[in-house]
């Protein structure tokens, strides 16, 4: 058993080892020491709190046993995932972290040990801690559950827009409100589980509605938008046990969640706002996509033809979109990748940030498929380089290469930045059809003449242009 | 019925280029033409006639036949006046012209009712490049210019260490950064020398810089300068400032490559007898002005003189030392011109005066001289592709306008609104809250810093690592299970203990299926 002031010093250990952790990320090379940083930091942080004073000896198998399940549970997990389903996972993960917010709220809600020497203001303001603790743990899980239900194609990836959503949604936050006035004049225990049990299933229901509304171009936001929550339930469960250790650590991963979030509506030139109301181009921009529909010649081409076009080039730009992440072509594009730099052709990737269904999705997978991440570029970085390209190569992207967006002011994603790829001279669009993206927005790009279409399963296709390369 | 062009063999002596080649007389067959080549026309630039009868030209023994049939005719330098007496009346000539050098042959080819179109008068605008052969002869001339100065110069140009003693680098000075000053640039610092060059404008530093060489300005900018005086008259003061600059520089150079021209005048004497006399002996200048009188006052134009021990090269036909290559390019400039021409792919030209390109470049339209042209239209306001300079204001306003002063007022909104919910807490949170809060605030102050940093490619795994980070809320429920209390009365321990227990395994599930992703995902970054 340890002394006091020792779990202390051990909290303290633990919260730099994390921020550590979060800095190694800055860049691949000191990624890997970070991740074990964090490691590192979480074994102390249990380690002293178990042999710390809150914990007696009697409460070790209670607590081994469990860890023990999760533990053969989440390393399983992490073992099978295919990282085209990282999105998936890290959603279902949000919502064990949000669930685990509300059970340990209601657990210290009912424990008198916990809140029998709380007086007056204190008593008010430890009993707002568990009700704001519950209400982000609850929409964190529903919110969670649903992302992963949407991600993992479970659930309509479109929005869902019920009528006067905004209504039920303030009806909601004033429900919550009211609750929680009741909540903290209640007495006893039993006076306060009501508006604590109907809060949660008010902020149940609000986190399932919220995100059914969001349609799935805009998962990025989404899915950091709960890490975000995350991170504050991790927060007001500390504010909850007067423990610094999960405050620090809970507003660390709350605000990385947020900066997240806003660096993918910044990429989407969309308001946060916007985002979380829900559903693209329902305020009035459907109607000015369909009237400035681009006319023109689409021109098809064959796989045998794209590799003729591959072989002849210096410069190619592959852009990678969610079409290459379905299709799991991340390896073929690897392999032809590797066929072209051995022929000396200079290839290298645009990453858009919000490419794919969670921030850095994109690298992800490429980094899987082992392609160097030198050679793989923010947009910021390689839009210049368009123009001196010889083929640019878009795979299953849509609204991230819309010219649109540049050229066309009525456009519901006009402003928002995009992949120049149309500099290029010759650009080739790999594409199942000529549906539109999530966006809803027709692409002039498909219509340009320095465009080909190269319509088909994007891992077929690639097979098909590497079997021709190879020839 | 497709029009014939016709491609004479060059008549003045020492020439050596051709007007087309076998791979663009095929071009030219697709776009429907017919295409004579005189005999022997591309003997000097190693095209043999089978060549071109092989890509589809009839071969004409005799120039007179050639002339007379043309309907059009290809040729690299102006026709002479015997030429023009052939031409068959209202034929078309797309040549080098140099229409206010030769006015006596303007006037004979306005005789003939012919159609001149001008290569020398290509407008300089982007969409003309593909046909702007000026450029490519001067491309080739820069390029040569290097080469001829290398066959005269006794040294090798790249530093080498031998075991029989070190050479130094030749040092290669360039006055004059246009089309031929940077293809010698390029050319020069290929060949491994040390590369100096001189322009008097200041913007084509980045572009000496890109190519390998050092740029060389002329401090005169704050007294002679002024309101972009420089730009075409140098001041007196500044014509000061470049010769020492210039003296300085030819006395350190091994090689000095000149290529300075104001259209329409005589070459500026830069490199004065002076310095020709303070260079180091086996010195080579080549001056590319040659013809238009030259850059250095010594030059003799056309030929290789040797004086005070540097050899001063003063050839005027260096592309046509280069055949092969400046018919190749040539000929290809004419091929886009001649697309230009025949948009219908008919095997008929159409000199549509309206275009400004094929406007600027005809000097003589059926007969009437219509040289000069108008000054080109700015492109400023162009009719036809109205559809993009509109698009881009928008852009950037939605950029820039958008979030400079929006971004003000917010601060201002956020720092208000901050300041009154610290206000708030600070009047009525007891104590023990505070110390959390400031934890609390100082915590997301840390993470925004950190997370900044985070690099855009990890994303990704930052949310998966910040995920598994956030299991630290196990500590809520280990705390739960059992701690040191004595049997408090009414502790409902069943259910917290349920209600721990349960919590403990759903974040120990996230923390170590969190950590073990993100190493899996980690590991996979590699360079």
């Amino acid at each position: 058993m340890m002394p006091a002031t020792l779990s202390t010093v051990a909290y303290i250990g633990a919260i730099i080892l994390f921020i550590l952790s979060l800095g190694g990320l800055s860049n691949p090379e000191t990624s890997r020491r970070g991740n074990v940083y964090g490691m590192i930091g979480m074994a102390i942080a249990v380690l002293a709190t178990v042999f710390g004073p809150q914990v007696t000896k009697a409460g070790l198998p209670w607590i081994v046993g469990p860890m023990a399940v999760g533990a053969a549970i989440g390393l399983y997990a992490a073992r099978v995932v295919k990282m085209t389903q990282m999105p998936e996972l890290v959603a279902l993960m949000h919502s064990l972290v949000g669930l685990a917010a509300v059970l340990i709220g209601y657990a210290n809600y009912i424990d008198p040990a916990a809140t029998a020497h709380f007086q007056g203001a204190e008593k008010t303001i430890h009993e707002l801690e568990i009700y704001i603790g519950v209400l982000i743990g609850a929409v964190t899980f529903s919110g969670s559950l649903i992302a992963f239900g949407k991600l993992s194609a479970k659930i309509t990836g479109k929005p869902v827009l019920i009528p006067a959503r905004h209504w039920i949604n303030l009806a909601g936050l004033l429900g919550v409100i009211y609750c929680g006035g009741w909540f903290i004049h209640t007495q006893s225990v039993t006076e306060g589980m009501t508006p604590l049990l109907i809060m949660t299933l008010i902020a149940l229901a609000f986190g399932v509605h919220m995100v059914m509304a969001i349609g799935g171009a805009d998962m990025p936001v989404v899915v950091s938008m709960l890490n975000s929550y995350s991170g504050w339930a991790a927060a007001a469960t500390g504010f909850m046990l007067n423990n610094d250790l999960l405050i620090v650590t809970g507003a660390l991963v709350g605000s990385s969640g947020a900066i997240l979030s806003y660096i993918m509506c910044r990429a989407m030139n969309r308001n946060f706002v916007a985002v979380i109301a829900g559903g693209f181009g329902t305020a009035g921009g459907a109607p000015a996509a369909a009237g400035a529909a681009p006319a023109g010649e689409v021109h098809p081409i064959t796989a045998p033809e794209t590799a003729e076009l591959l072989r002849g080039a210096k410069h190619v730009i592959i852009v990678p979109g969610y079409g290459m992440a379905v299709a799991q072509a991340q390896h073929t594009v690897y392999e032809i990748t590797r066929f072209l730099r051995d022929k000396s052709v200079n290839v290298r990737f645009g990453i858009h940030p919000v490419a794919g269904r969670m921030p850095g999705h994109m690298n992800v997978l490429l980094a899987e498929a082992k392609v160097p991440y030198d050679i793989v570029l923010e947009m910021d970085e390689i839009n210049a380089d368009f123009p001196d390209t010889d083929v640019a190569m878009v795979i299953g992207a849509n609204d991230i290469v819309n010219p649109a967006a540049q050229e066309d002011p009525s456009s519901p994603i006009a402003g928002m930045p995009v992949l120049e790829v149309w500099q290029a001279k010759t650009v080739v669009v790999m594409k199942r059809s000529m549906a539109s993206g999530y966006a809803g927005v027709d692409n002039p790009l498909f219509y340009k003449d320095n465009t080909r279409m190269l319509f088909g399963d994007a891992k077929k296709m690639l097979d098909e242009v590497l079997v021709a390369l190879k020839a | 019925m497709a029009q014939l062009i016709g491609v004479p063999r060059e008549t003045a002596p020492g020439e050596k280029r051709v007007a087309t080649v076998p791979e663009v007389v095929e071009r030219l067959v697709k776009l429907g033409f017919r295409v004579g080549v005189q005999s022997g026309a591309g003997e000097a630039a190693n095209f043999a006639d089978d060549t071109y009868r092989a890509a589809g030209a009839e071969i004409i023994p005799e120039a007179e036949q050639l002339w007379v049939t043309a309907d059009i005719v290809f040729k690299v330098r102006p026709p002479d006046l015997d030429e023009v007496v052939m031409l068959r009346e209202g034929a078309t000539v797309v040549s080098f012209i140099w229409p206010a050098q030769h006015p006596l042959l303007m006037d004979a080819l306005a005789a003939k009712q012919a159609t001149v179109l001008a290569m020398d008068s290509v407008p300089r605008i982007s969409r003309a490049q593909k046909l702007d052969a000026l450029s490519s002869m001067a491309n080739i001339a820069g390029y040569r210019a290097v080469i001829e100065a290398a066959h005269h110069f006794g040294r090798f140009f790249t530093g080498q260490i031998t075991a029989a003693g070190k050479v130094p680098p030749a040092r290669v000075f360039i006055i004059g950064a246009g089309v031929a000053g940077l293809a010698a640039i390029g050319a020069a610092s290929g060949l491994g020398a040390i590369v100096r060059a001189n322009d008097t404008r200041p913007e084509v530093a980045d572009q000496v810089k890109s190519l390998g060489a050092e740029f060389v300005g002329v401090e005169y900018q704050e007294e002679g300068g002024g309101v972009g005086g420089y730009a075409k008259v140098m001041s007196e003061g500044f014509q000061r400032a470049q010769r020492e600059v210039f003296a300085r520089e030819a006395k350190d150079a091994d090689i000095v490559i000149t290529t300075a021209l104001i259209p329409g005048k005589p070459a500026p004497k830069l490199i004065s007898a002076d310095m020709v006399r303070s260079m180091k002996p086996g010195s080579v200048i080549v001056d590319l002005a040659a013809e238009q009188g030259g850059n250095c006052e010594l030059t003799v134009p056309g030929e290789v003189a040797v004086r005070h021990g540097v050899t001063i090269i003063g050839y005027t036909d260096l592309p046509s030392r280069l055949a092969r290559q400046s018919s190749t390019l040539y000929a290809t400039n004419l091929l886009r011109l001649t697309e230009e021409l025949c948009k219908q792919k008919d095997g008929r030209i159409n000199v549509n005066m309206d275009d400004e390109v094929i406007r600027g470049t005809t000097v003589i339209k059926d007969g009437t001289i219509t040289w000069p042209p108008p000054p080109p239209k700015l492109s400023a306001a162009p009719p036809k592709p109205a559809a993009k300079p509109p698009a881009a204001p928008p852009k950037a306003a939605g950029h820039g306008a958008a979030a400079a002063p929006a971004s003000a007022r917010a601060t201002a909104i956020v720092f208000l609104v901050a300041a009154l919910l610290f206000w708030l807490i600070g009047a009525y949170a007891p104590a023990s809250f505070l110390e959390h809060f400031t934890v609390f605030v100082l915590a997301c102050f840390v993470g925004y810093m950190v997370i900044w940093n985070v690099t855009p490619a990890l994303h990704t795994p930052l949310m998966s690592v910040t995920n598994a980070i956030s299991s630290i809320i196990t500590i809520g429920a280990l705390v739960q299970v059992a701690p040191p209390i004595g049997e408090a009365g009414a502790r409902p321990t069943d259910w917290i203990i349920a209600l721990a227990v349960v919590s403990i395994a759903l974040v120990a599930i996230n923390m170590f299926g969190g950590f073990s992703v993100t190493q899996r995902m980690l590991q996979m970054f590699r360079k």
